[in-house]
């Protein structure tokens, strides 16, 4: 019922943005002379990401990749030098219209880069679906992005929550596990990352015996570890992040669960978190589009430019921050700079491969990476990656019209 | 009352000169003043609680919040709705809300008042946020903005950005004439008589809870009021805007103008709104601007400890008239 | 839900709540002691996890740790209320609430500034990392009754301070009236500095001590300070022993929550505070 709604909706909203984008082009077509005018400028990237609150880490680490990309350039994207509008959107849904307005109306950006939060994200999505503005998500993986609310220009270099998790399904299967239990918290992202998983576990056969659900943003977890003992499934998935994902490991293993029933999960259980959970995430298999030893020649030199920048060790969210800043240049080099010829850059950004840390990738239909989901093993402080769990894996896209 | 000329046209010239604003200025500033506008609403409606009432609300931005969805909620999926019955529609039901809340929450007094009004701001939110009632989490859309229309002839439309923003210049406007209008009343001179001493009303024969009730529900029918417009403005609601973060948020626009004079919220929502701007401003204080919470931290203690009248206390000050002052107390 | 089950997660809620106890008991005490609304509470918890990850890093060792930070969340009590809070007392609840919001965000930015925004660990001392079994595949953390054990010795002595020692009777004196006790001749400015000093030590102390249990993370004062008002609120402001109890019945309520009604977990506490205070608008042991 309410999937069918959501998908009604966007029927009429893309067509909305649709016809904004169609205009904007037919004006570029029809003016070009004004474009050689456009050409001689900066370009102007507006950052809207978080640079206080629970993930200021997160919007640091994305500033950082995209600016070595821009840097790994010259500089310049498709001739034109850049200049930077920094929001800091403070993970504050509330404020997500607002914010983004500060960029496309007040700084008139050509290009909007974020954010980290799907509910910032969502309002984000409002704005710039009126306004047309070319946007480029490096984190946030709200499903509806790249589903019921996409639209011409909206692209994602990250994931869609469903991604992190689908593959599992497959790796439970071949590990012999029938059944599961999913442990996550109430709210958007850990529910489409339970669904992403319970969908391709049951194509494999296996049962979602249970969903566990814990109040956003608590991390006490002991009544539904006890619930997971009492239930004995095969295996657990969970999705936690941050703080509560280097709690949980540490609950999981300090009530003896460690061990007994074997811990999986979406990438995000497990990373930047392992220098604080001890022991505790060891042997924990999750799977995600990035992982530790690679050992390709273009994650190599990424992860050495990195740290020579920066003196910080890069993550997933350097990467797709650096990705972004790799598509954008893709779509700008095609034009030359002239991002008013919106339709020649979106062209070139839906055609483009992009040469990532991660391995190379390309976008969906619905503009959302076509990638590799890595099965990742926790040895010492690494996630080690064991294989790819799935070959170019692509998010559905339910209720995408593009 | 021996106001000079000035002060006394004063509001009228402000008033004259916003309404002119968007022939100077048509996008981004004026939908910022638009929403500060929304939010002096806001403030005032809080103030009538904290200022005039004596009841300090945590809590008030689940009224506020709560008008947002209704509109959301009531919105069908592929039509426009009329603002002539959304707008009373979503009033009446925080109005509603605000009176089944009061009945409880009044009971209380001092620091469990605070607590138990964040509690029941708290519940709406986990309601919100926790069900798929109103898209949880991640928010909900509304598609189109309400339609004012007179039989066949459109009064505003409020796709247009000044027409929206004249309408909340208006209802701004006439929110401050009714709380005026109503403070001045017998019912208002009341309502501080119980706020300095509630025993010596209720031993007057004041039916001092009844009162209580009616300032608590008006104020929570005018928050929805500001809510409703926030909700139109942008055309997205999340559960974040009934967070305790939000209330606390309002209160300290009442505190900053200066709590207990209307006019005070309005400046409060502006100085609020223009410090945030100006501290996370990137391109005046570069780098520092990552980190401007930390003076917008410092300001708010310096605010709470030295300008306990706020900026509407300043302005009193500054006008050099004892008499006056103890006149407008 | 069969017995065993039952009893385990009966353990969970109790345990947990005493870990709520530890944190609420300080908010209590300036809260009724000196009526000050301490919105910054949950951020002197966070600062106590913070201390305790760097001088334990610093150090190798978490009592280490503890012995070196109890001094200076003492210090930095005792200073913040000669610096700010002495001159709220008198003033309404209003600018306590305001100049604690505004020492959140100071608080939460000085974080950022001094010790990154990254996730950290802190190790479970040796003695204590070890686990009871109590069914085939679940166990029990020994650092988590360790805990427990702290909590109720920590009540058990704040009882004792206030109702047995003459420092206490001079608290229970200056909470009823400040005016007569300080014309007998008590410093009461100086009682206060303690009392408030006390309040952010214990919240500190429950932050460092249960950094093994939560990691330390950007924020994590936010998650706990809310849920400390709605124990302190239904316990009654001040009491300590309502603050045990309330915390007790909020410990057993989300644990049983989260297990019975999932659907509804998120709100349980905040009906359940909403029916106390209707019920009992003074909360459980608080005098009217």
């Amino acid at each position: 019922m309410n999937k069918n709604e959501k998908a009604g909706y966007d029927r009429r909203e893309f067509l909305l943005g649709s016809t904004a984008i169609a205009g904007a082009t037919a004006a570029g077509a029809l003016l070009p002379s004004g474009t050689a005018l456009a050409q001689q400028g900066k370009l102007k990237v507006g950052l809207m990401l978080p640079y206080t609150g629970t993930f200021a880490q997160l919007g640091v680490a994305i500033t950082n990749g995209f600016k070595l990309a821009i840097e790994e350039h010259g500089g310049k994207f498709g001739g034109r030098e850049i200049e930077y509008v920094t929001v800091d959107d403070e993970s504050n849904p509330a404020k997500a219209p607002e914010n983004v307005n500060k960029l496309v109306q007040r700084d008139k950006v050509d290009v909007v880069i974020g954010t980290v939060h799907s509910g910032v994200v969502m309002g984000m999505a409002k704005v710039l679906k009126e306004s047309g503005t070319l946007w480029i998500n490096p984190n946030g993986g709200a499903g509806a992005m790249t589903g019921a609310a996409c639209a011409p220009n909206f692209f994602r270099t990250s994931f869609s929550n469903w991604q992190t998790t689908h593959a599992l399904g497959k790796v439970l299967k071949a590990r012999g596990h029938k059944n599961a239990v999913f442990i996550t918290w109430k709210y958007a992202a850990g529910e489409e990352m339970m669904e992403g998983f319970k969908e391709g576990f049951e194509k494999e056969g296996g049962k979602l015996t249970k969903e566990l659900y814990v109040p956003f943003p608590q991390v006490e977890f002991q009544a539904l570890l006890t619930e997971i003992a009492s239930i004995k499934p095969d295996a657990v998935v969970a999705f936690f992040a941050g703080g509560g994902a280097a709690k949980f490991l540490k609950d999981y293993q300090a009530a003896g669960l460690k061990g007994k029933i074997p811990l999986y999960g979406s990438g995000f259980l497990t990373d930047g978190v392992l220098e604080a959970v001890g022991d505790a995430g060891e042997g924990v298999e999750t799977t995600l589009h990035y992982a530790d030893g690679l050992d390709t020649k273009k994650d190599k030199a990424f992860r050495l430019a990195y740290a020579k920048t920066f003196k910080l060790q890069p993550d997933v969210y350097a990467v797709q921050g650096y990705d972004a800043g790799q598509l954008l240049a893709a779509g700008l080099a095609a034009v030359k700079g002239n991002v008013s010829d919106k339709v020649g850059v979106i062209k070139a950004m839906e055609a483009a491969k992009i040469d990532s840390p991660r391995g190379t990738w390309t976008l969906s239909k619905a503009h959302n990476p076509v990638q590799d989901m890595y099965l990742r093993k926790v040895v010492g402080k690494e996630n080690k990656v064991q294989g790819v769990a799935w070959k170019a894996l692509a998010d559905p896209a339910r209720g995408c019209k593009a | 009352m021996k106001d000079s000329r000035l002060t006394q046209y004063l509001p009228y010239l402000v008033v004259g000169l916003l309404a002119l604003f968007p022939l100077v200025e048509s996008t981004f500033y004026m939908q910022l003043l638009t929403k500060v506008l929304i939010l002096a609403i806001f403030a005032m409606s809080l103030d009538l609680l904290v200022g005039y009432t004596g009841l300090v609300s945590f809590g008030h931005a689940a009224y506020f919040g709560l008008a947002g969805y209704a509109l959301a909620l009531m919105a069908p999926k592929y039509e426009t709705v009329s603002l002539w019955w959304s707008l009373p529609a979503s009033i009446g039901v925080c109005a509603l809300f605000a009176l089944i809340t009061g009945t409880l929450v009044l009971r209380t007094r001092g620091i469990y008042f605070i607590m138990v009004t964040l509690a029941f701001a708290q519940m709406l939110f986990f309601i919100f946020h926790d069900t798929k009632l109103g898209g949880g989490s991640d928010g909900i859309y509304i598609y189109a903005k309400p339609l004012m229309k007179l039989g066949e002839i459109e009064v505003a439309n409020l796709e247009k950005l000044e027409h929206f923003y004249w309408l909340v210049l208006i209802l701004t406007g006439a929110t401050y004439l009714l709380l005026h209008r109503i403070l001045g009343s017998t019912f208002g001179r009341a309502l501080l008589g119980i706020k300095v001493n509630e025993h010596r009303m209720r031993a007057l024969g004041f039916p001092v809870f009844k009162y209580q009730l009616a300032s608590f529900t008006l104020s929570g029918a005018l928050a929805g009021l500001a809510g409703y417009m926030a909700a139109v403005q942008y055309g997205f609601v999340n559960p974040e805007i009934l967070s305790w973060h939000q209330s606390g948020a309002v209160l300290m626009m009442v505190i900053l103008g200066g709590m207990g004079t209307l006019y005070g919220s309005v400046i409060g929502a502006f100085a609020f709104v223009l410090l945030q701007e100006v501290l996370s401003n990137q391109a005046w204080f570069g780098i520092a601007a990552k980190h401007w919470q930390l003076a917008m931290g410092i300001f708010i203690m310096l605010v709470a400890l030295y300008m306990p009248q706020g900026l509407a206390g300043l302005a009193q000050k500054f006008r050099r008239k004892p008499a006056e002052e103890a006149a407008d107390e | 839900m069969d017995f065993a089950f039952f009893l385990i997660q009966l353990l969970n809620g109790l345990q947990y709540g005493l870990l709520l106890f530890l944190v609420a008991s300080g908010l209590t005490l300036v809260f009724g002691i000196m009526g000050i609304i301490n919105l910054a509470h949950g951020s002197f918890y966070m600062v106590g996890a913070y201390l305790a990850w760097s001088l334990s890093s610093m150090t190798g060792s978490l009592t280490v740790a503890i012995l070196l930070a109890i001094p200076l969340t003492v210090i930095l009590g005792m200073g913040l209320e000669r610096l700010l809070f002495r001159h709220l007392y008198q003033r309404d609840h209003l600018y306590q609430v305001l100049l604690t919001y505004g020492l959140i965000l100071v608080f939460e930015e000085l974080r950022s500034l001094i010790w990154g925004d990254d996730v950290h660990g802190v190790a479970v001392p040796a003695l204590l990392n070890a686990s009871i079994p109590l069914t085939e595949n679940l166990s029990y953390p020994v650092y988590r009754l360790a805990i427990s054990g702290v909590c109720l010795l920590l009540a058990a002595g704040l009882y004792f301070l206030i109702q047995k020692t003459r420092l206490g009777m001079m608290i229970r004196a200056g909470a009823s009236n400040r005016d007569m006790v300080q014309s007998l001749g008590i410093d009461i400015k100086l009682i206060y500095t303690l009392v408030f000093a006390l309040g952010i030590a214990l919240a500190a102390f429950a932050g460092m001590i249960n950094a093994p249990l939560s990691s330390v993370f950007p924020n994590m004062g936010g998650q706990v300070l809310i849920i400390c008002f709605v124990v302190v609120v239904i316990g009654g402001i001040g009491s300590v022993k309502g603050a045990m109890a309330a915390s007790l019945i909020i410990g057993l309520a989300e644990t049983f929550g989260q297990v019975l009604v999932p659907e509804v977990a998120g709100m349980i506490v905040y009906v359940l505070m909403a029916i106390v205070l209707v019920w009992r608008p003074e909360g459980l042991f608080g005098r009217s």
